[in-house]
């Protein structure tokens, strides 16, 4: 099936939850109301004319110039039936952005679902262990949004010393934490 | 020891000649032992580079004969590290039992007919006796390194060791039995004549059965692939020595290699003929007698084949090496033992079935041809390996 | 070795485990698991209860660097994805910006696309096999296999001076060209390969009696699970369906090479068994021979071109994304590009890597197995935590 059939079929289905649809791009995608998608995954995994048994890749990502600002979650699909490819698209507020979870459709979208929350902060209703994934348990802040700054300091320690401090080592001083001294390797020093 | 024993002058006090003929023969023992595994790790780092189509080491010394003596130096030197929480005295007794174990095996070790340090009458049960201990202390060293790792390995261990002492055991008896003594010295003697007086070859096709058990089960107790469950690298880091270094790594070591030999020795003695020659004219060289050498030849070449497997064969899973241990070892050797003791006693078959004359001096041109056939093959291969690259 | 018990969903609370259950960590470092990779075990005994793996020990903002270099200054990036076999980390990616910008190579690059790209497939799965062997004991194949992947290192030196890490496919073509003689180095490696490492491989390590009692019987995955779990390539074929994209969707000129398609066929045990998996990477290395064999006769007979024609001077896509996938020795990979129109710099790279999800999947597989199989399954999925991770 083509795309504007896909669409088709879902529109006659989900109605006004299908807010827009984009064919004029290499790879055409339809927009989903947040809340209706769990139901629209589940009927594109169920329906024999689409069978989209395979979710490719679960992506965010981050539009803060847009008008309005927004973020995306893209769900590719794909069905080993028709091979036929598909997109859904979800626009979230940035800012305390949920989405219902397609984890009981696929259920490799557990992970996938987990490394949004982790990077951009989306968190996904429903969904059975939504903790951080690739970045360590404590970390602060979610980093592929476009408005992430590093921070300076993480658990006590300085992440990114500044030019201030790398002066006071080159002039002696200890800088560190705790009983760890750091001194510049090639510190010279003038007698 | 009777030897030195009967060189020292009688004129010393009895005590004094037994004392001195027993530190003697310690001595000669104890460096024997501690000589062996320099020999057998080079050995087997050599065999396999070679396997795996590489070349050993080769920088220290000539050939990379010193490696071996570098390695030893550097695990003297290295650190001794005792983990936190560790039960320090088993810690440390561990490794000594271990080490231990496998030493005071070689007491009873016949290398020729009189080149023994005492001919216990019990000698085989006691080989097997002492051989436990090292068990004891592979436990030990598992529970006081507190590491769960250790620990897995030190359950594993217990249990495989435990399993397969069973089926060893069984089929020492149809040795014993075919013999009627325990004593190792006896069990040679009873081989004298020849290849074909081996009982490798008694009761053909039942003793080779009996010695494949034998060896299969010896390579369990010495933790050699494909047995090396609790040493078992990429699963449990090292096992139950993980939390060891430096000498105590050392001790572990030497106890192993030590132990493949007692093993291949005892295989040896009670299958292959001991110290005797393939055929009698060979025993002597004049008047020195060759006994040592066919001994040790023999054990090396167990040896040998035991790294060979080392490095062919991947390892068994817990549940596999225990099955194989009681489903299918100890059922061979209860039938074994059984079969063994009724042929004995029948008057008719007491000294073995009439082939086995003819299977001994066939069978073992047969292996020798075989394995002539394979080092021709395998240089036909790397000659044409050459003439691919070259072309 | 205790959990931590705070909040944020370790979820297993000291009053949920039984006096009987142990909780063992397998890693960050530990010889099997290929990478930095940590498994909480809880067993009884030697039976595996339940297992979770967590990663992100090697996780290096792959995709926020993305952001902040041009497009062909990510290829690099990509590379140290999965440093096992960056050719294909590098194709999939200069695909994708190709597709996005609606660039054509020419048969002749493309061909040299499809060389290394097959080459560096038997590169990968020589490790593959070769340490899943070692995991489970047999030391002696690794190094054997070892020997090959050296002699392809060595071509690979050779075209682009680099041994790991390429930098090869860019954007609209590649990086160098094949070298005088190396049409007759690669006949040459094929040769020993053909004749001596392969039936070697399979007789010392895929028939062996133990490996196969070892890997029969474990981590058998239905086709359907395979499929929820969007497991790829090798994992998903030794389940059984023949899906492959170089078959199904061919790309870089896959449609004019003669090959088949190795699907776990269940000999010893069921079908889906970590043998099967295993196996599907052995067989494929000869498949690919046979791929080279027929793309370094294709090269012989052309004649010598730009491979650097159809580069862009300054890669700077009109506003679009693309989703463009391509079969990488682990599995599908995928990259979604994202561009603005504005700038040189790609404005969202996301990567979908097999192994990711390959390892979403091992929770379900590991429960019930010893201990021994854990590593057997975690090497049957063949995972590289620098992709999982990126």
């Amino acid at each position: 099936m083509d795309a504007s059939s896909i669409h088709g079929r879902l529109k006659d289905r989900f109605g006004e939850k299908i807010v827009a649809f984009q064919s004029e791009t290499l790879q055409p995608w339809a927009v989903v109301a947040p809340d209706a998608i769990a139901d629209v995954a589940a009927f594109a995994k169920s329906d024999p004319a689409l069978a989209f048994d395979n979710l490719l890749c679960l992506s965010a990502v981050d539009y803060p110039k847009e008008d309005p600002p927004r973020m995306e979650v893209v769900y590719h699909l794909f069905s080993y039936e028709h091979r036929h490819v598909f997109v859904l698209k979800v626009h979230v507020p940035r800012e305390g952005a949920h989405v219902p979870t397609v984890e009981g459709t696929w259920a490799v979208a557990n992970w996938h679902e987990r490394e949004a929350y982790d990077l951009f902060g989306i968190v996904f209703d429903g969904h059975s262990d939504l903790r951080r994934i690739l970045l360590p348990d404590d970390w602060i802040g979610h980093p592929l949004r476009k408005d992430w700054v590093d921070p300076d300091f993480y658990n006590g320690m300085h992440v990114k010393p500044t030019q201030q401090m790398a002066e006071r080592a080159m002039a002696g001083e200890k800088i560190g934490v705790g009983p760890f001294d750091f001194t510049p390797p090639n510190r010279h020093v003038e007698e | 020891m009777d030897l030195v024993f009967g060189v020292l002058p009688s004129g010393l006090p009895y005590w004094l000649r037994v004392g001195l003929a027993g530190a003697v023969c310690a001595v000669i023992l104890i460096t024997l032992v501690a000589l062996g595994p320099i020999a057998y790790v080079y050995v087997e780092t050599k065999i396999a580079g070679f396997m795996q189509d590489r070349i050993g080491p080769k920088r220290v010394g000539p050939h990379g004969l010193l490696q071996t003596i570098a390695d030893a130096l550097k695990l003297m030197f290295k650190e001794a590290i005792y983990p936190a929480g560790a039960d320090k005295m088993l810690f440390i007794l561990a490794p000594c039992l271990v080490v231990v174990g496998a030493f005071l095996s070689f007491v009873v070790l016949p290398f020729g007919s009189r080149l023994q340090a005492v001919d216990l009458n019990v000698g085989l049960f006691y080989v097997v006796a002492v051989s436990s201990i090292s068990t004891v202390g592979l436990i030990m060293a598992g529970w006081a390194s507190n590491n769960k790792y250790a620990l897995f390995g030190a359950m594993r261990s217990a249990a495989q060791i435990v399993s397969y002492e069973i089926p060893a055991v069984m089929v020492l008896l149809t040795v014993v039995m075919m013999v009627g003594s325990l004593s190792l010295q006896d069990i040679v003697w009873a081989q004298g004549g020849g290849l074909s007086r081996w009982f490798l070859f008694r009761y053909f096709p039942l003793m080779p059965v009996a010695f494949l058990i034998f060896f299969t089960a010896g390579l369990a107790e010495c933790n050699r692939t494909p047995f090396d469950i609790p040493e078992a690298e990429s699963e449990l880091v090292a096992g139950f020595h993980t939390e060891y270094s430096g000498f105590f790594f050392a001790m572990f070591f030497l106890a192993e290699y030590t132990e493949m030999f007692v093993v291949s020795v005892v295989a040896s003695v009670l299958f292959l003929g001991g110290w005797m020659a393939p055929l009698p004219a060979l025993q002597q060289l004049g008047p020195i007698g060759l006994g040592p050498i066919w001994l040790v030849a023999k054990a090396w070449f167990l040896v040998f084949v035991m790294m060979w497997l080392r490095w062919t064969l991947p390892r068994l899973r817990v549940d596999q090496l225990m099955y194989v241990a009681w489903k299918v070892l100890l059922p061979i050797a209860m039938v074994l033992v059984v079969a063994v003791g009724g042929l004995a006693l029948w008057p008719l078959t007491a000294n073995g079935f009439p082939w086995d004359r003819w299977a001994g001096w066939l069978l073992t041109p047969l292996l020798f041809i075989y394995l002539a056939y394979m080092i021709v093959a395998a240089r036909r291969w790397s000659a044409r390996r050459a003439r691919e690259m070259a072309a | 070795m205790s959990t931590d018990l705070q909040g944020g969903g370790y979820g297993w609370r000291v009053d949920d485990i039984d006096t009987d259950e142990m909780i063992l960590n397998m890693g960050p470092q530990h010889p099997s698991t290929h990478g930095v990779l940590r498994i909480e075990l809880r067993t009884d005994g030697e039976i595996v209860r339940a297992a979770r793996p967590h990663i992100g020990y090697l996780h290096r903002c792959f995709e926020k660097h993305a952001e902040s270099v041009d497009y062909p200054g990510v290829i690099p990036y990509t590379d140290r994805m999965d440093y096992v076999a960056s050719m294909g980390n590098s194709l999939g990616y200069a695909l994708a910006v190709e597709k996005l910008m609606g660039i054509e190579v020419s048969p002749y690059v493309q061909t040299i696309r499809v060389i290394m790209a097959e080459l560096q497939r038997i590169a990968s799965h020589c490790i593959a096999v070769g340490t899943y062997g070692m995991d489970i004991g047999a030391f002696t194949p690794f190094l054997h296999l070892l020997r090959d992947r050296e002699k392809i290192l060595d071509l690979f030196e050779w075209t682009c001076g680099a041994r790991l890490l390429y930098n090869y496919n860019w954007v609209g073509g590649v990086s160098h060209d094949v070298p005088d003689g190396f049409v007759k180095a690669c006949r040459q490696f094929l040769r020993e390969f053909d004749a001596v490492t392969y039936p070697e491989m399979i007789d010392l390590l895929i028939k062996n009696k133990i490996f196969i009692k070892r890997t029969a019987n474990i981590g058998v995955c239905a086709p359907e699970l395979a499929v929820s779990y969007d497991l790829t390539g090798p994992n998903l074929r030794g389940s059984g369906p023949p899906r492959d994209l170089r078959r199904d969707e061919p790309y870089i000129g896959y449609e004019n090479y003669e090959f088949d398609v190795v699907v776990g066929e269940g000999r010893f045990g069921p079908r889906g068994s970590c043998f099967d998996r295993n196996w599907v990477r052995a067989l494929e290395m000869k498949e690919s021979a046979k791929i080279l064999h027929q793309a370094v006769d294709r090269i012989e007979k052309m004649e010598r071109a730009d491979v650097h024609e159809k580069v862009p001077k300054r890669v700077k896509p009109a506003k679009g994304e693309v989703y463009a996938r391509s079969e990488a020795p682990r599995g599908q990979l995928g990259y979604y590009i994202v561009a603005d129109g504005t700038g040189v710099n790609p404005y969202r790279v996301k990567v979908k890597s097999p192994c990711f999800t390959a390892m979403s999947i091992f929770h379900v597989l590991a429960r019930g197995m010893m201990i021994a199989d854990i590593i057997a399954l975690i090497g049957s999925l063949d995972v590289v935590l620098g992709e999982i991770d990126r």
